[in-house]
């Protein structure tokens, strides 16, 4: 154990609402839902429509870009990877298709110059049953 | 004037005074001891209870768990969890079932060893996996912490409100603390550094966590618990202290949205419900008993709830308005709320227990003729999913 790199928490790939999701990050697609009845974009994704509860959902591509909404740089964490990332940021990115998703931003050298409202665009990090979508300024 | 109807009061309290208990006693245990204390407080016995309320803090199927645990076969059983705020919708709950008949005398209870436990609530991860969300979400390592803290930053962005200003919300807590003994105790139990009333300048140069939110704008993790009896009309006018009347009371709940605005949180739908109902408004109020987990939280459940519009709350809560001993607003948090006296993880019953002893007129930080309080839990998260409960308290 001792001599072990701690590794980032990784999502579980069989979680029933979100495992096409995270199979669709192995070819380093961002995907996002549309109902085709009611027109809702869906995330975090579902079997179901939050607008209509219903079933009717296609699956579309991000372009991978969007602005940043909030962040925060974490300069304290107990978690024995995180405790090795700090001080890194977290952020809410919208996607120009509509999705808001939390991530972390990456490719500063200090997360204090980010600025609320600045372009962003996925950067993936690669693991082996999935890649994680992380952003950084561009 | 108030001249609403009075269908369910307050009429018992307690707040278990350690913060630290050392493994000597467990959760359950601080529950009956609590439910002893503020029924002895009400001059009311176990068996006149016929209605209990609990969050599971007692572990599974408490309901259950619960009745046998006191002692109790109750007629009303409501295990309604929603974190923080689940003491605001049991008294809202024990209200309306008082006021349908269904039960006389209400006991709301709570216990935690959250601090013995060494639960790293504020800068732990959270387990992934289980939920969609936080199957989403988990892997960026947000702590509970950084997610007030989005809320702080965005609201700075939209609205140019500034650390300093925050930093008032601790500061008068703390200036309320160091007048409550139990408080002040519970700072040393947990080895607070250098307790003192506290400047802006100290919050602000306290070390930072999550920017923008700094170490003194950040809650304790404590041990504690306690409880509350509410009864009907004709139960409460032979009861030993006087009544603390439920006026009105909401509910909501807020969760992450495309293109929603995260400054806004669910109070802006359980505030106007609650003080609809009550027929009073946020002007009125002589105590505001609000979920103090961060500075921010405080910041943004004003503004929502109303005693300012959404983004002055910066400005608003300028030059110690929210202290007891000042006008032109309410006093807030005046047992020293979650920063600088009591959070053991969910600490909406102590909102209700402090603003009954104000509303008694037995506060450490005392309100001359306090009549009117609004408590408003919020549990949950403020940046992405909670839930808010707002109950507004009335004395005759």
């Amino acid at each position: 154990m001792s001599d072990t790199t701690p590794t980032r928490p990784l999502p579980n790939p069989d979680e029933p609402d979100t495992a096409e999701f995270w199979r669709k990050t192995k070819d380093k697609v961002l995907g996002y839902q549309h109902c085709d009845d009611c027109g809702t974009v869906v995330f975090y994704p579902r079997r179901h429509c939050t607008g209509c509860l219903g079933s009717n959902l296609t699956w579309q591509a991000s372009n991978g870009e969007g602005t940043l909404y909030s962040y925060s740089i974490i300069r304290q964490a107990y978690h024995p990877f995180f405790r090795t990332q700090v001080p890194f940021a977290v952020a809410w990115v919208d996607l120009d298709e509509g999705p808001r998703l939390l991530t972390n931003i990456t490719g500063v050298e200090d997360p204090a110059t980010l600025e609320i409202g600045q372009r962003v665009r996925v950067v993936w990090e690669e693991h082996e049953a999935l890649n994680i979508p992380l952003f950084e300024p561009f | 004037m108030v001249s609403q109807a009075r269908e369910a009061a307050i009429v018992g309290i307690h707040e278990y005074p350690s913060r630290d208990v050392e493994g000597r006693v467990s959760p359950l245990q601080i529950k009956a001891e609590s439910a002893a204390a503020a029924l002895a407080d009400a001059g009311l016995a176990l068996s006149d209870v016929d209605a209990i309320y609990d969050a599971g803090d007692g572990g599974g199927m408490s309901g259950l768990t619960i009745a046998e645990y006191f002692g109790l076969k109750p007629s009303v059983i409501d295990t309604t969890n929603v974190g923080g705020s689940s003491y605001e919708y049991h008294a809202a709950h024990a209200k309306r079932d008082i006021a349908a008949g269904k039960a006389k005398v209400a006991l709301l209870t709570y216990g935690s060893t959250a601090h013995s436990n060494v639960q790293r609530i504020g800068a732990g991860g959270r387990a992934g996996g289980i939920h969609p969300a936080d199957n989403m979400e988990s892997f960026t390592g947000m702590t509970l912490i950084a997610n007030y803290a989005m809320v702080a930053k965005r609201h700075m962005h939209e609205y140019g409100t500034t650390s300093e200003q925050l930093a008032e919300i601790s500061v008068a807590t703390r200036y309320h603390a160091m007048r409550n003994p139990e408080a002040v105790r519970a700072m040393e139990d947990l080895e607070f550094l250098d307790i003192r009333e506290t400047t802006i300048a100290d919050v602000i140069g306290s070390r930072m966590i999550a920017d923008p939110l700094h170490l003194l704008e950040c809650c304790m993790i404590s041990d504690g618990g306690g409880a509350v009896v509410i009864a009907s009309p004709e139960v409460a006018k032979n009861c030993a202290k006087p009544p603390v009347w439920i006026l009105g009371s909401g509910e909501a709940t807020r969760y992450p949205e495309n293109g929603g605005d995260m400054t806004v949180s669910a109070a802006a739908q359980s505030g106007p419900q609650a003080f609809g109902e009550a027929g009073v408004s946020p002007a009125e109020m002589d105590i505001a008993m609000i979920y103090d987990s961060f500075s921010i939280t405080v910041l943004a459940l004003l503004e929502d709830l109303g005693f300012c519009a959404k983004g002055e709350g910066g400005a608003w809560v300028e030059g110690g308005r929210l202290r007891f001993d000042q006008a032109g607003g309410p006093a807030l948090n005046t047992d020293g709320g979650g920063l600088s006296s009591n959070h053991p993880g969910m600490r909406g019953i102590f909102l209700l227990i402090e603003a009954a002893r104000q509303l008694r007129g037995e506060s450490t930080a005392q309100v001359p003729d306090a009549r009117l309080a609004v408590a408003h839990g919020n549990g949950g998260m403020l940046g992405t999913r909670h839930c808010a409960g707002t109950v507004i308290l009335a004395r005759d």
